[in-house]
């Protein structure tokens, strides 16, 4: 299998590009610059046949140029950050409302004011409720692997629903690393082209999409985008699965467990800061800590049983949240609560607010938090829900 | 239906129909018609985009459609983008685009979701190139929220949130000239066409089919729920407009301009026989009615004086 050192930019750039995408319409934000311009290169290149690049004058309208090109039959994809993804909300519903499986790879960055251009999870989170589907990277090979997956689960004929992968800034948008690439073939072999739900081209049969829906058909409409929700969880496993199967990297796992099978506390978050996370795991261990890591993969559709059958085995976890949802508590946090209510599995839930705005979060980091959570467990008693790690004092 | 003997009428748009009875407008609505006069133009191979505006609900709510073309529905702003989209992706995909058998790639939207927020996405459509067709229909104001002022709302008009009372409070802001910032584009073909005129707004959609490159049609299309204005003046009051050279006709074409009205010898009518027609001019003083009767001849002394020299 062919190797090569790249950015997770690059890697989302190289499976766009060997997932045969037909339209690029993009517009640049740091840091998500690089992705867009390694497609534009591919094309300078000669290296991609039939790939159309609109480059957009607004975030707004490349999501707008996405969802048309998508409403023809064409495979398409974009990338942004934080203010260009917050400039797309609307059209974001557009995609999911209208079945377009556009495939988007967000690169995580805080959101101004003030100007940050570093990791945080707010910007992707912020957008939950909008259909789409929400793959959380841990390293440039899963940005790859996701995005070549994305198109598999977001076009799979059950689904229908647009996907974003999604990497942190700079962590690893711009830090390079061994990524394994399948071969085109095997790739062509994985991913044959698209079959759209409907195309604009279908002149012997128009119809409209996203007509005025009366009181008497929104609904069904909503309902049918949480149906295909539902769906994806399925499929999401299944192409898993066989991605590694073909490939050599498993993904069958909505929530990657970690070291968790005897563990007592279990460190739960999502995307880059996992990494850091599992190499604590491993030195708390050598400590003598039964510790284990969940690193929730996909975030929409929600991983509800396979947390419910991590809770059921665990005293503590502590849920560590790069986003915060004010006036409330960080967002991972709360879904996970929400889904264990009702439930029989009542660990002890904390909530620790880590790395806002880029800051560093270490191993030693991961180990006070491990200390802090046995205290809690032994003592029976949780000082406080919501922990600020990182706070300045 | 059989014509009397005595009535001899000679038919010159196309018999066909792809705009079904059914469609949910206003009588006498202007829109309305425009749509019907593109979808004979161009028959079905033809992808519509329509933003939120009056013929988001003209188009009937689903599952129906009164177009038999392909229509997707887009967000108010988006017009310029989505046709971008669609267009890339037609040729990622192979297919001809324009020209005698190809696909006709249309974005109609109303003056609002064109001159105001649409405005950006309509430069880049322009801009970047694309083989499609813009069409803004301009009944001079946003009709679907309930006739509120847009940037395309003449001198002197009233809408809601320009209501005219005590203090006189009606639009105080000459009409945007959109069609001036999309020729400022360099763009293949630009027009103005009016719904009184179909045999010449025929012509200009079948040049813009022919042209390579981005096009665009300002379509003057009269509303008289938003005009408060009769619904059988419709024709009259489009026709008034060009008249009166409140509304010229020309087109735009490597960098030339060609003024085409229909008696190109009269000079202008009164500009006082289109507005007394309207009840949204009612607040207008005879002040207020040459404020703007000088405008519209201003206006049309600079559009000949381009005709002549880039003519
Ligand atoms: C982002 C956004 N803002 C506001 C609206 C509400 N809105 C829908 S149609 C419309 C006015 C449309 O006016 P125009 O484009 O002139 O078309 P007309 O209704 O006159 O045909 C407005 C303001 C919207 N749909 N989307
Ligand atoms: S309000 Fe005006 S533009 Fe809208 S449908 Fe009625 S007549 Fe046509």
């Amino acid at each position: 299998m062919p190797k090569k050192v790249v950015s997770g930019n690059y890697a989302a750039a190289y499976a766009a590009k060997h997932a045969r995408v037909e339209v690029v319409a993009a517009y640049p934000i740091t840091p998500q610059t690089s992705i867009i311009e390694k497609i534009a290169e591919f094309i300078a290149n000669g290296e991609v046949e039939n790939l159309q690049y609109v480059s957009v004058e607004s975030e707004h309208s490349a999501m707008a140029a996405c969802i048309g090109a998508s409403a023809t039959g064409a495979r398409t994809f974009t990338a942004t950050s934080a203010q260009g993804l917050a400039l797309m909300h609307e059209m974001l519903h557009w995609a999911a409302g209208a079945r377009l499986p556009v495939v988007m790879v967000d690169v995580n960055r805080a959101m101004a004011p003030p100007w940050s251009v570093w990791d945080d999870q707010t910007d992707s989170l912020a957008q939950r409720d909008t259909g789409w589907l929400q793959f959380y990277a841990e390293n440039n090979q899963e940005v790859y692997d996701g995005v070549l997956m994305a198109f598999k689960i977001g076009e799979h004929e059950k689904v229908n629903l647009p996907v974003m992968v999604i990497e942190s800034a700079f962590i690893l948008s711009h830090t390079y690393d061994i990524v394994d690439m399948p071969t085109q073939e095997e790739i062509d072999d994985f991913l044959p082209p698209r079959k759209p739900l409907y195309t604009l081209t279908d002149f012997d049969n128009p119809f409209s999409v996203g007509a005025l829906g009366t009181p008497a058909d929104y609904y069904e409409f909503r309902y049918k985008i949480e149906k295909a929700m539902e769906n994806a969880r399925k499929v999401i496993k299944e192409v898993g699965k066989e991605f590694g199967e073909r490939f050599g990297r498993d993904y069958s796992q909505m929530i990657e467990l970690y070291r968790t099978d005897d563990a007592e506390i279990v460190f739960m978050g999502m995307g880059s800061l996992m990494g850091t996370v599992k190499e604590a795991v491993d030195v708390l261990r050598s400590e003598g800590y039964k510790v284990g890591a969940a690193k929730v993969r996909w975030f929409r559709p929600f991983p509800k049983e396979e947390l419910y059958e991590l809770a059921k085995n665990v005293e503590g976890i502590a849920v560590l949240d790069r986003n915060f949802s004010f006036g409330q508590e960080g967002i991972l946090f709360n879904e996970a609560k929400g889904v264990l209510y009702n439930t029989d599995a009542n660990p002890v839930m904390k909530n620790y607010i880590v790395g806002l705005g880029g800051r560093d979060l270490t191993v030693n980091d991961v180990r006070v938090i491990a200390k802090n959570m046995k205290e809690i467990i032994e003592k029976k008693e949780l000082d406080k829900e919501i922990e600020w790690y990182h706070l300045k004092r | 239906m059989e014509l009397p003997a005595d009535v001899k009428k000679k038919l010159t748009l196309p018999a066909e129909e792809h705009f079904y009875a059914g469609h949910t407008a206003c009588q006498g609505c202007g829109a309305s018609l425009g749509l019907r006069y593109v979808l004979k133009a161009y028959g079905n191979k033809t992808i519509f985009t329509i933003p939120a505006c009056c013929s988001t609900i003209i188009a009937g709510p689903w599952p129906y459609s009164a177009l038999n073309a392909p229509l997707f529905h887009t967000a108010f702003e988006t017009t310029g983008a989505v046709i971008s989209g669609i267009e890339a992706a037609l040729k990622a995909k192979g297919y001809k685009v324009k020209g005698e058998d190809g696909i006709m790639v249309i974005g109609w939207a109303g003056d609002g979701g064109t001159a105001d927020i649409g405005l950006q996405a309509l430069s880049g459509f322009l801009e970047r190139g694309h083989d499609g067709l813009y069409i803004m229909y301009d009944n001079e104001a946003y009709m679907n929220t309930g006739i509120q002022r847009s940037s395309s709302t003449p001198y002197g008009a009233w809408t809601t949130n320009t209501p005219g009372g005590k203090k006189h409070f009606v639009e105080s802001r000459p009409k945007k000239k959109v069609i001036d910032i999309v020729i400022a584009h360099k763009p293949a073909y630009a027009a103005t066409a009016s719904v009184a005129y179909p045999e010449d707004f025929m012509r200009k959609l079948k040049k813009a089919k022919s042209i390579k490159g981005p096009s665009f049609i300002q379509l003057f299309a009269p509303c008289p729920t938003g005009w408060r204005a009769p619904t059988d003046k419709t024709i009259e009051l489009a026709r008034l407009a060009v008249q009166t050279a409140y509304f010229p006709l020309f087109e735009y074409e490597n960098g030339k301009y060609k003024i085409n009205m229909p008696s190109p010898n009269k000079e202008p009518k009164p500009l006082e026989e289109f507005i007394k027609l309207q009840g949204r001019f009612k607040y207008m003083t005879k002040e207020d009615i040459q404020v703007l009767q000088e405008w519209v001849l201003k206006e049309w002394e600079e559009l000949k004086k381009k005709a002549e020299v880039f003519g």
